[in-house]
């Protein structure tokens, strides 16, 4: 993992207290709420509709044992007890009090944690595949890259104040697991006649106006890496749409110039700066790789003993092929049936960190699907660790499954929601589990937003969810056929919506109609793109 | 009627306006009516209360207080899937009427 050096610790101290000044203006009435305002969020801290939140910033969402049990200490002591993980690979805390702010933000700097850029119009947390350095399919670990552009996103200061807010993420794998074009930059690592190097997607989102990015670059040799992605930025602070700001995101800018001509004017732009001279020497991304080394992995056992059938599936379920044959990658769902999906009490997270640390080279990881990763645990080790998860309410086996539902706090916590997503996702798992259908569904992925902002990426469930305002009463749209993965699809809306009622019965309509028509081994997404949305239709409207 | 909400500066807590000064329990609240703008800008000045706003609402027979929109009686009362967390209320069917 990558540890902080000199120059990095200095500068997050220095912003805690900075932050710890500006709280005291606030609370001693020297500064008004709308001087305060995006100072706060420049740390991460909201105002949400009950309390204010903070959001804590997980680059590329990895963990040690020291930060997550830190995590859970702050969930502890200046919160009700728990936190949330969210779709972004972060952390959330719902109940801040604002004179508790600034301790907060020094426990974390005390751990090599912070919420700097956790919200504003600027360059968000980078986010990466959770499989990162664990999975056999990747070409390189695209943690190092992931960790390059973190520093140089870090208080950029030409990239502060952009027409809007801005997501990157990086994968090295076929495989995508980071939903990598629905960000605003996409970067995949990948080999090109012997050569690492850096292929370039730009204009994805989900949002009001859901769009997959473009590649514009197929290939940047990485001593180019930053040079690239600062051209990309430029040509969308100089032309992205400042004066709406439904249309100020980058999806636009490329939607309404065209990808051709986006790319024109980043390569001239690219052109231009690369006499500038401001790649980072290619010795910090080699000072930066080790950090990211394999840990010492051992030859053990390839089988585990299947005897007792809940461990089985457990391990079926939530078990994932690593890149050394004596271990797996685990992942530790956050969606026990009935439970609010990314929530995990102090307790819980403190239990996964020591759990890390037992198991798993001390390491965890955040998915963006709102579960943790053990990334490297022996295949030796799995009953210990399952019989610990279990008995920590941890051991929920329904990874990708219609369980394992995404969902955004909705109207239960978030100002800009419109109606309730937590509820919705509780009575859908609660309805499958009670029917016993999740196995035979298979993999199955469901995702609930509480309104358009698409926190949920309902735009990308295989069945996706969006709560609306309908004459003060919440109603749900039912989409089919999204999917954020390397077959990335937007999902289409089936007609009209639903009350929270309706639409539980309609989630299960439609896996009826997969049920009827599926052929061997199609998944629901697979019967959905053969069949086509009539028969979906058909069955929920007649 | 037309009530006050708004949250508490230091605690971001949710709070209503009950003549006097910012209460938790939405069943304080009282009709700001035709002083509502004067009372927003004065307390906000004050920095008593952050983003305070006008809401219409409506008080039952029992005396109990229920905004109009669905947001501001989640507001009220706290996330429905976090019941342990509620404010409390002595409204016994508070719950019913959130949703």
């Amino acid at each position: 993992m990558y540890k902080y050096d000199h120059y990095d610790q200095a500068m997050v101290d220095a912003r805690v207290e900075e932050f710890r000044d500006q709280a005291r203006r606030r609370l001693e009435g020297k500064l008004t709420e709308d001087q305060f305002k995006p100072l706060r969020l420049m740390n991460g801290l909201y105002l949400q509709l009950h309390a204010y939140m903070l959001r804590v910033a997980i680059p590329y969402g990895t963990l040690n044992s020291r930060q997550m049990t830190a995590l859970g200490d702050i969930a502890d002591k200046y919160d009700r007890g728990y936190g949330h993980f969210t779709t972004r690979q972060n952390i959330q805390y719902n109940w801040i009090k604002l004179e508790d702010a600034a301790d907060i933000l020094a426990d974390l700097a005390k751990v090599e944690m912070h919420a700097i850029q956790t919200s504003g119009n600027c360059i968000r947390n980078i986010s990466s595949d959770h499989f990162a350095g664990a999975t056999y399919d990747e070409l390189v670990d695209p943690r190092p890259y992931a960790e390059l552009l973190r520093q140089w996103s870090s208080f950029h200061p030409e990239f502060t104040y952009l027409p809007r807010k801005f997501k990157i993420a990086v994968i090295a794998a076929e495989k995508d697991r980071a939903a990598m074009r629905l960000h605003d930059i996409g970067i995949q690592i990948v080999e090109q006649n012997g050569e690492i190097g850096a292929r370039f997607f730009v204009g994805g989102g989900m949002g009001r106006t859901p769009m997959i990015a473009p590649m514009i670059r197929d290939f940047v040799p990485l001593d180019q890496l930053v040079t690239y992605a600062e051209a990309c930025l430029r040509v969308y602070n100089r032309y992205g749409r400042r004066d709406n700001k439904y249309k100020a995101r980058i999806k636009i800018l490329v939607h309404e110039l065209g990808a051709e001509e986006y790319t024109r004017q980043v390569e001239e732009e690219f052109a231009h700066l690369l006499g500038q001279g401001i790649e980072p020497p290619r010795d910090e991304l080699e000072r930066i790789k080790p950090f990211f080394a394999d840990p010492p992995f051992e030859d053990g056992p390839k089988m585990v003993d299947r005897s007792d059938p809940d461990f089985a599936l457990w391990v079926d379920r939530n078990t994932v092929r690593h890149k050394h044959n004596s271990y797996v990658s685990a992942v530790i769902s956050l969606k026990p049936v009935g439970g609010i999906p990314g929530d995990a009490t102090g307790e819980q997270i403190r239990t996964m960190a020591r759990l890390a640390k037992q198991y798993s080279f001390d390491e965890l990881r955040v998915m963006h699907t709102q579960n943790i990763v053990l990334p490297h645990v022996k295949i030796a080790d799995l009953h210990a660790l399952w019989t610990e998860l279990d008995a920590a309410d941890l051991g929920a086996p329904n990874l990708d499954t219609v369980e394992d539902i995404i969902a955004c706090p909705g109207l239960d916590y978030c100002a800009l929601a419109n109606a309730r997503s937590i509820t919705v996702a509780q009575r859908i798992s609660e309805n499958f589990a009670a029917k016993r259908r999740t196995e035979e569904l298979g993999e199955l992925k469901l995702k609930i937003s509480g309104c358009i902002n698409a926190c949920g990426h309902h735009h990308a469930g295989h069945i996706g969810i969006l709560g609306v305002d309908k004459k003060g009463k919440e109603n749900y749209q039912l989409s089919l056929g999204g999917s954020e993965a390397e077959d990335v699809s937007l999902a289409k809306i089936t007609g009209p919506g639903f009350d929270e009622d309706g639409v539980v019965q309609a989630v299960e309509t439609v896996t009826d109609v997969y049920l009827k028509h599926r052929e061997d081994g199609e998944r629901f997404l697979d019967t959905y793109r053969r069949i086509g949305m009539d028969p979906f239709k058909e069955a929920l409207y007649g | 009627m037309k009530i006050l909400t708004g949250n508490d500066l230091k605690t971001g807590e949710v709070v209503w306006w009950d003549g006097n000064s910012w209460s938790r329990f939405v069943d304080d609240a009282v009709d700001a009516g035709e002083e509502a703008d004067i009372v927003i800008a004065r307390e906000e000045a004050a920095r008593r209360v952050n983003v305070p706003y006008a809401l219409d609402a409506a008080r039952d027979e029992q005396g109990h207080v229920r905004p109009a929109h669905i947001k501001d009686r989640v507001r009220a009362l706290g996330p429905t899937v976090r019941r342990d967390l509620a404010v409390p209320t002595a409204d016994k069917t508070g719950w019913d009427w959130v949703i």
